[in-house]
């Protein structure tokens, strides 16, 4: 009982909160991508609620179930900003809020370029049960999962984190890469680790009809990411790799359904990672606050 | 507990970002500036995108799919039929619709990034050929006066309602 517990609670929360929200005409068109960014920003003045879920095998210890929620918000056309609620449960364990993580993302170019260059600045206030795995960095190992949450939760980590994403759209594919900076603000040394994505819709042209279960609803692709090691043991030693095909249904409602099974590539890796996401996109949710505030009607 | 206030103040954040960024998107005399300096981005696409031929032209599904698109990705701002809305202008207005398809096609893709509009590339090719199709399809009405009107852009009495697609 409390197992099924653990698993609806966070969805409970997610739909109360979005049923808050009347219906809205405009639904966008997400990637599947998990851990991977593209160079796409949320559209300004919406926001989107999303929900995930990571469920991951540990050897020698016990399973988790780890999830976040991400308030992502269009704040201009070249910027978006968003914020994450994390938390995990360990079977056999405990389930533990793990810290929050405020991201902003930013839009050099004023166009569309053969590559797209996205700048990623993240401040992370997490504890050291944090399992959300949404990206690997520096000598991340499957072991540091191993501390039970008790004990875990006391280590408070401050950590800021930087991205440089490179992105290009070629004849209906994307193809991202994303280098990440990672930097605790305690004395501990700069990590490093990647993100590498690839995705295309199941079909280029857009149904006369509006349809949910047209192919042009789906986009599947594939993630690579992993570590790389921090400033004074810079490469794969000690690191760990998963890939991950992903796909994504973006609904004519606004909702998008995302899963990803990863599969980890190295005996530091986890064995295997399921994820899924659950997301809607507000539209015109900065208009709606105006108006709450007085605003323009 | 340090955590829970550290996210509130997060949040707060997060909302006065919106608030911020929100009220700038009233007032109807800048609008029309805003709309003017959007027309003018059309203008800016190079001759070779400009003489590029929509590949979609003659396929008989092509508008009512870009109603489709237009509906998911364009209303909430250039409004139901291209009438123009708070943040997007219209689509009916001459310096849309006397652009030529690669012009517009150009424009969907590069979006007016420091204007409020996306790019939107994420689409595939064409889809957003289906999309000028359907912006084509809107027909042009007579030109806007010299001032501003007192309210705000109604809608065309010509113009398609996607509503009815």
């Amino acid at each position: 009982m409390a197992f099924s517990l653990r698993f609806a609670v966070p969805g409970i929360i997610f739909f109360f909160l979005i049923s808050f929200w009347v219906p809205s005409s405009a639904h966008a068109q997400e990637s599947p991508y998990i851990v991977a960014y593209d160079h796409y920003l949320e559209e300004p003045g919406n926001l989107e609620i999303e929900y995930f879920s990571t469920f991951g095998t540990q050897r020698a210890g016990n399973d988790f179930h780890a999830f976040w929620m991400e308030f992502e918000y269009g704040a201009t056309a070249w910027w978006t900003t968003e914020l994450y609620l994390d938390g995990q449960t360990t079977f056999k364990d405990s389930t533990v809020f793990t810290g929050f993580r405020w991201e902003n993302r930013f839009r050099p170019l004023k166009r569309e370029h053969f590559i797209n260059p996205v700048l990623y600045v993240e401040y992370e206030h997490k504890s050291g049960a944090d399992k959300i795995l949404k990206e690997g960095e520096g000598h991340d190992v499957e072991a540091d999962f191993l501390v039970p949450n008790a004990e875990a939760r006391k280590e408070q980590i401050n950590e800021v984190e930087l991205k440089l994403i490179l992105s290009s759209t070629f004849k209906g594919w994307n193809f991202t890469e994303n280098t990440l900076a990672a930097k605790d603000l305690s004395n501990w040394p700069w990590e490093f680790g990647y993100a590498l994505g690839a995705s295309r819709p199941l079909a280029l042209r857009a149904s006369a009809k509006r349809c949910s279960f047209c192919r042009q609803n789906f986009i599947a692709g594939v993630e690579m990411y992993g570590g790389l090691g921090d400033r004074h043991s810079f490469g794969l030693h000690e690191t760990s790799h998963y890939l991950a095909p992903v796909v994504a249904w973006n609904l004519p409602s606004d909702w998008t359904l995302r899963l990803s099974a990863g599969f980890g590539l190295n005996d530091n890796s986890h064995r295997f990672l399921l994820r899924w996401g659950l997301s809607r996109e507000i539209t015109g949710f900065g208009s709606m606050v105006s108006r709450l505030f007085g605003g323009h009607k | 507990m340090k955590t829970c206030i550290a996210a509130l103040f997060a949040m707060c954040i997060l909302l006065g970002v919106s608030l911020a960024f929100a009220a700038q998107e009233k007032e109807p005399r800048y609008k029309y500036k805003k709309d003017a300096l959007v027309y003018a981005e059309i203008a800016k696409a190079p001759d070779k995108a400009r003489a590029k031929r929509n590949p979609l032209e003659k396929d008989p599904d092509a508008v009512a799919a870009g109603a489709n698109l237009f509906e998911q990705h364009c209303s909430e701002c250039h409004g139901d039929a291209g009438e123009g809305g708070k943040k997007g202008p219209s689509l009916l207005a001459p310096e849309v619709q006397n652009s030529e398809p690669g012009a517009i096609f150009w424009i969907l893709t590069n979006g007016v990034v420091r204007r409020g509009m996306p790019v939107w590339s994420k689409l595939p090719e064409p889809q957003r050929w289906q999309l000028v199709s359907f912006i084509k399809s809107l027909g042009a009405v007579s030109p806007k006066p010299q001032t501003p009107p007192p309210t705000t852009a109604t809608p065309s009495p010509t113009g398609p309602s996607l509503r009815h697609h």
